[in-house]
């Protein structure tokens, strides 16, 4: 645990002593609950509609596979035609693209990242690298299968795949949410401690409390 | 004091109309902003989609009470600023709630948001919202200022603080348009206009290049929709207040959509030609340009 994150007593400018706790302070520790859907199906049917013809993606590259979602934004591939726009923060986010191999460093900035978005929020592993490990299979920094820690909604396989493979995946991606199967944010708060425990089993120095928002 | 309560629909009427228009307005400028950039850009009812995501998200976070009330206060300042200025000229269905001194309030609606949107992103605790909404006020302060000189201009050039009085002596042909009797005070207030649209060259407080997309870095789900819905309403508010003030107003629908079209087209125009400035830059921009033929209108009134 590093020193500035341990609990302390701080004096301030007006003298007034106070006690700083900061994994207590700055985040919220209550986990993650299954949130149902609307219950009139024909509502749900449209939200889905609207979360499939308007994915905000996070950007964030966690890997090399994050070149090829520059290109996207370019004249040639312009995924802005789908509905896919791109997203500076993670509150305003619905999709994360875990581009490429995934050191245990960055696992640490994606759950954070990840918990930090509104449910629903999707994950698409991109490249082999998510998958089995790809050619990392062997290294000791980098995690082999990302279903382990974020619930994957897609992968999209290759080293790299091309941009025309994101744009094919995205379509996929909208299938697969207007049909109500986009529920990864559920199946993480079902099955939160399992994920915990796996991520926890990676990570070796965890510093941030258990539910970051 | 007799009140026509007639006039609440009718104001909602124009509140339906121009939310619609804002909406299908956006979409469009941003398509014109990607073919000039050789894309194809989003589709014309992309804001509608969006908006709808947004509404639907099932989990909302909340910062405290003044993080719920910034959206808030930032939707009635634009539509505060929508209703009680003339939006349709001589129309007693379209007048909405205009009465003799609606400037002054029309110019403190302005405000009105941006000071909400202050305290509720000074809230959210990020401190990309704090950078962002300090960038934020300075721009809004120094580009308010040349349009603030243009507005008391305009007010001592017709004798009056009433949009409608305002519209009225500007009738009766092209000529009478401000834009050609008092054509300093209207280049300074369009300078402003630049300012106050959020599109290149001085949109550095929202773009998501720069420090994270700014005040609304924390805002999500619905309470982006609200910052959204206004979105679409404010830019025609505003540019609803330069139509009667410069252009001579709007005597009907049609003239009223071709002339906020062309007005926002300005900053269009000038928003894809033109690279972005730094905060300091673009305040150093308002004072050297803007406020000088701000002040020579006065005097020459």
């Amino acid at each position: 645990m590093k020193e500035e994150l341990l609990k302390r007593w701080v004096k301030g400018p007006d003298g007034v002593e106070f006690e700083v706790e900061p994994l207590r302070d700055y985040y919220c520790e209550a986990p993650p609950t299954v949130m149902p859907a609307a219950y009139i199906k024909i509502v749900e049917d449209m939200f889905n509609w609207a979360r499939a013809e308007s994915i905000w993606i996070l950007g964030f590259g966690t890997g090399c596979g994050a070149i090829e979602m520059r290109p996207l934004m370019t004249p040639r591939f312009d995924a802005y035609r789908y509905g896919v726009q791109w997203r500076p923060t993670p509150r305003q986010a619905n999709l994360f693209i875990i581009s490429g191999y995934l050191s245990t460093k960055t696992l640490k900035r994606a759950i954070r990242s990840y918990e930090q978005m509104q449910n629903p929020k999707y994950v698409i592993g991109l490249g082999s690298c998510t998958i089995n490990g790809g050619m990392y299979w062997d290294s000791y920094n980098t995690i082999k299968r990302l279903d382990d820690y974020l619930p994957v909604d897609l992968y999209i396989a290759g080293c790299m795949p091309r941009p025309e493979a994101l744009l094919a995946g995205f379509q996929d991606m909208k299938k697969l949410i207007r049909a109500g199967k986009g529920e990864g944010a559920n199946k993480y708060a079902e099955n939160f401690d399992w994920y915990k425990a796996n991520q926890k089993k990676v990570i070796h120095d965890w510093d941030m409390p258990d539910y970051n928002w | 004091m007799d009140f026509d309560w007639i006039k609440i629909p009718y104001s909602l009427l124009t509140l339906f109309i121009v939310v619609n228009f804002g909406m299908l307005l956006g979409a469009f400028m941003q398509k014109i902003g990607a073919r000039v950039g050789r894309r194809r850009g989003i589709p014309i009812y992309q804001n509608y989609v969006d908006l709808i995501k947004n509404y639907g998200l099932r989990s909302s976070i909340t910062h405290g009470t003044m993080y719920y009330l910034g959206p808030v206060f930032r939707l009635s300042g634009g539509v505060g600023l929508l209703l009680f200025v003339p939006t349709i000229y001589g129309s007693e269905m379209f007048s909405n709630l205009s009465f003799a001194g609606d400037l002054i309030l029309a110019l403190y609606f302005v405000f009105f948001g941006t000071l909400g949107m202050a305290l509720g992103a000074a809230e959210s605790g990020h401190p990309h919202a704090a950078i962002g909404v300090t960038r934020g006020l300075q721009q809004v302060s120094t580009s308010e200022l040349p349009f603030a000189l243009a507005v008391f201009s305009v007010a001592l050039q017709y004798q009056t603080l009433s949009v409608t009085d305002i519209v009225a002596a500007q009738q009766g042909g092209m000529q009478y348009w401000t834009v050609f009797t008092n054509p300093f005070a209207v280049a300074a207030a369009m300078l402003s206009f630049l300012g106050s649209m959020m599109r290149p060259p001085f949109d550095v407080v929202l773009a998501p290049q720069e420090i994270p997309i700014g005040p609304p870095t924390e805002y999500h789900s619905s309470y982006l929709a609200l910052m959204q819905t206004n979105r679409a309403i404010f830019p025609i508010a505003k540019i609803v207040i330069y139509m009667n003030l410069f252009f001579g107003g709007a005597p009907s629908w049609p003239v009223f959509f071709l002339k906020v079209f062309l007005i926002y087209m300005i900053s269009v125009f000038v928003g894809v030609c033109h690279p972005r400035f730094r905060v300091e830059q673009s305040i150093r921009w308002f004072l050297v340009w803007a406020v000088p033929l701000g002040v020579l209108s006065i005097v020459l009134v």
